[in-house]
């Protein structure tokens, strides 16, 4: 077929930065089908709930303490993803290494105490379906945290190469707080189901 | 924005240079390297299309097998066990590993040449859900042959699939098969919506996206949300089986309905991954043969969006004679009923299409008239099961299966076979031979009236589904006689459609670009298209571009042509916002998935394997992501 030149696109750029990068679309999406999955299971625990004649079943109560630190040592990371977030907009390198070794140091503790939180629970995953449902939530969440701790890692070691001068990565490094950011407000009804929910029936 | 200083704009060639230089850049060599590297969508739609065939050939000769069984009454081909492990391998393979990855990877050839692109968002993403779908199935396949087959139905209910009952590993590999499957389909899910949200050629407006590629969207949503459900549960099962967890366990606080309600969660809405797509292969194959407009776009897609979200309001149909609350089985009797609206609303517009148009009766659109008539008998028997008091009567009888099959064959599968024979010479750029299509039609519509019909009376009679033989006294002898012989003419379409794709490759017509003189993008490229589809990104004005523009493509200049490069486009008016470019091959989305296959695998017989394999994946996927240098990467 025979074409003809009727617009010119040479001038636009390279790379963009949120809605405008096809990884800004595609975090969405994990996203998305990440949330189905976490209300999906926060689902099952609210039926095996109502089907239980008292919650927690046969179990005492978690103790908070251990998922109440992660829940603040993620929410205390929040400030400086969002400064990362609008450094990497800014391109400016040297305060996004900084930003970015800061938070995997803010990844890595949270994941510390989780160490901690599964045995707060205080009852097996194979005691009954309560510690199963309770396991599978807190799993579920673990997962999510090392994934985008393990990612950033990577996406830090990238940055101090050559590599990170690319522009494309800078979007990489916002998108990556993009994820962060669901990994952090995912956490606060999972905490809430958790630890609190009990306290209520 | 990086300036290089070498760089190359396609401006400064002529079609025929660019066209040269674009192909040697997105091209795959016709090695056994460039096979295991490569990202393009066409290739790697193709493999997933020959694949999904391969496995419903296994999963139909499962059903071949099961109606020579149930051909005549007190048979001894097979036993109750094989049987149970044939029914449970033919459900699980038509589901899993034929109908949804199909219809997800049609989308995955065509959605970039429909929308005027020259691959899907996510190209390494692509093709790492191909090699985790083939293995899943392989795996799934090996151990059926191994007397390992699951053989507690394709939706595995709890506890016959629990720890209590299930014996061996066979539930396990049924659940694994899941998650191997459902983590492709969700990678192809999310390509898709970023694809058809971002890279469409600019111009193309909401209203302008052609009816299939709306239709691939809507399913891609609903994958999107309704799959992380069979993900969950099958997670749950293959923990309660591993590990001890009790989710489905009575005795210690868990319920075996739990199962119920996340499998159908999915369940009914993964029908409508099936239905969905099949209707945009209608909705493309009527206008091309009727040479007139869509009639009623707007409702068609308000209808494939209505639909999308009414089938998640339907899963508890499944479950009528579980015991629930009155209340509850009429809001869901209401809700099945009311899914028939936008369905009817799509026949209507179809028909009208046709009505007002100049028929040109070809095999697809005989295909698309046998769709139609068998999906409404389908949809008249299924408004009779959403109604408690009939589904009561006819649960887990053969009136069932008969309008499962006539919803899923009649609806997805003859108009696959319809889109077969219209986009065949896109594919290979030679038309598949006419006088056998017609053979192929009339074969598989005769042979799949006889095959189902008589189920629904064998049902009425009281024949229950899943078993593997029964008495003569019954007196349904006669009429399953009568199912298994024109299963074995609905086969014998198969084999002619075989027949004619082989002819068809070695001497086929040659078809030319736009053999159909059809309206919509992907006909503007060569048949077979170039491996980056469109040398120059064409402009859309219009709903059918080409009927528009039949002589002259307005297109857009100024790319680069000297690396892989797309054109990002904003979401509403696709207005050209970035020129990004596109992954090169590679083999690491391969390795990623092997070690994902293993270590899913190895957790069938250990926990610990998901330890281990976390660190051969995380390798992996740093080698995936880590540039290699190229200018793709540096830009």
């Amino acid at each position: 077929m025979r074409t003809a030149i009727v617009r010119d696109v040479s001038g636009l750029p390279h790379h963009g930065f949120g809605p405008r990068a096809l990884t800004w679309w595609g975090t969405l999406s994990f996203m998305s089908l990440e949330t189905s999955g976490f209300v999906l299971a926060a689902g099952a625990y609210l039926y095996l709930m109502t089907r239980a004649p008292k919650w927690p079943l046969n179990a005492p109560l978690p103790d908070h303490w251990p998922g109440t630190i992660v829940a603040l040592l993620l929410l205390a990371s929040m400030p400086l993803n969002l400064l990362l977030s609008r450094w990497a907009h800014a391109e400016e390198m040297k305060k996004v290494r900084f930003g970015l070794v800061g938070m995997c140091i803010l990844g890595i503790l949270p994941l510390i105490v989780r160490i901690f939180e599964f045995p707060s629970l205080n009852i097996r995953w194979d005691s009954n379906a309560y510690g199963s449902v309770m396991w599978f939530l807190l799993g579920l969440h673990t997962a999510h945290l090392i994934t985008d701790v393990g990612d950033t890692l990577v996406l830090t070691a990238l940055m101090f190469t050559r590599h990170g001068y690319a522009g494309r990565r800078f979007s990489d490094v916002s998108d990556n707080c993009f994820y962060w950011d669901f990994v952090v407000l995912a956490w606060l009804p999972i905490y809430a189901l958790l630890y609190w929910v009990p306290r209520l029936t | 924005m990086t300036k290089c200083a070498s760089e190359i704009r396609d401006t400064a060639l002529d079609d025929g240079a660019l066209s040269a230089r674009l192909a040697h850049i997105w091209g795959t060599p016709k090695t056994f390297w460039g096979f295991m590297t490569t990202v393009d969508h066409k290739e790697i739609g193709r493999r997933y299309i020959v694949t999904a065939l391969f496995f419903l050939l296994l999963g139909g000769l499962a059903a071949v097998v099961m109606r020579l069984q149930l051909g005549s009454p007190d048979n001894k081909l097979v036993g109750p066990d094989l049987y149970n492990q044939l029914f449970t391998m033919h459900g699980s393979t038509m589901m899993f590993l034929f109908a949804v990855p199909i219809m997800e990877t049609i989308a995955v050839y065509l959605v970039p040449l429909m929308i005027g692109t020259r691959n899907v968002a996510f190209p390494r993403l692509n093709a790492f859900s191909y090699w985790v779908y083939l293995f899943g199935g392989l795996m799934l396949w090996a151990a059926f042959f191994v007397n390992t087959g699951p053989d507690a139905g394709w939706f595995s209910y709890v506890p016959l699939a629990g720890p209590q009952y299930g014996i061996g590993k066979r539930s396990d590999f049924w659940a694994q098969m899941i998650t191997y499957t459902e983590l492709s389909g969700l990678a192809v899910a999310v390509e898709i919506i970023v694809t058809v949200f971002k890279m469409r050629a600019p111009g193309m407006t909401l209203d302008r996206i052609p009816l299939f590629v709306w239709a691939a969207l809507v399913t891609a949503f609903m994958i999107l949300f309704a799959m992380p459900a069979v993900m969950v549960s099958s997670t749950m099962l293959i923990l309660d089986r591993l590990v001890g967890t009790h989710f489905f366990n009575w005795a210690e606080g868990g319920d075996s309905l739990l199962w119920q309600h996340l499998f159908w969660f999915f369940g009914h809405p993964e029908v409508y991954f099936i239905f969905i797509p099949a209707t945009g292969i209608v909705s493309a194959i009527i206008p091309a043969f009727t040479r007139r407009r869509m009639f009623g776009y707007v409702a068609l897609v308000l209808s494939l969006i209505g639909t999308g979200f009414l089938a998640f309001g339907l899963w508890v149909h499944h479950m009528f004679v579980t015991g629930l609350p009155r209340l509850g089985e009429s809001f869901f009797t209401a809700s099945s009923m009311a899914v028939a609206i936008p369905s009817g609303i799509q026949i209507f517009c179809w028909i009208a299409t046709l009505w007002d148009g100049k028929l040109r009766l070809r095999t697809p659109l005989l295909f698309v008239f046998g769709f139609i008539v068998n999906f409404v008998i389908g949809g008249l028997s299924g408004v009779m099961v959403a109604s408690v008091p009939i589904d009561t009567q006819v649960h887990d009888t053969y009136f069932v299966v008969a309008h499962f099959h006539y919803v899923l064959i009649g609806g997805a599968v003859f108009p696959l076979l319809g889109g077969i024979y219209y986009w065949f010479p896109k594919f290979y750029g030679r038309m598949l031979n006419e006088r056998l299509g017609r053979w192929n039609f009339w074969l598989a519509m005769i042979g799949f009236n006889l095959a189902f019909f008589p189920m629904h009376i064998l049902g009425l009679m009281g024949m229950p589904r899943r078993v593997y033989t029964y008495p003569a006294e019954m007196g349904w002898g006669g009429l399953n006689l009568l199912s298994t012989v024109g299963a074995s003419i609905f086969v014998l379409s198969f084999l002619v459609l075989v027949l004619n794709i082989i002819r068809s490759l070695r001497s086929g017509e040659i078809a030319g670009d736009n053999p159909w003189d059809a309206g919509t993008l992907e006909w503007a490229a060569t048949s077979p298209p170039e491996p980056q589809n469109f040398s120059r990104i064409p402009v859309v004005t219009d709903r059918e571009p080409l009927w528009q523009n039949p002589e002259t493509l307005p297109v857009i200049g100024g790319m680069h042509a000297d690396r892989r490069e797309i054109l990002v486009s904003t979401l509403v008016e696709a207005t050209p916002e970035v020129l990004e470019s596109s992954p090169q091959a590679t083999i690491w989305p391969f390795i990623a998935a092997m070690v994902t296959s293993v270590t899913l695998l190895a957790s069938i017989f250990t926990p610990w394997a998901i330890v281990w394999g976390a660190l051969p994946v995380g390798i992996a996927l740093t080698g995936w992501f880590w540039p290699g240098g190229e200018k793709e990467d540096e830009s």
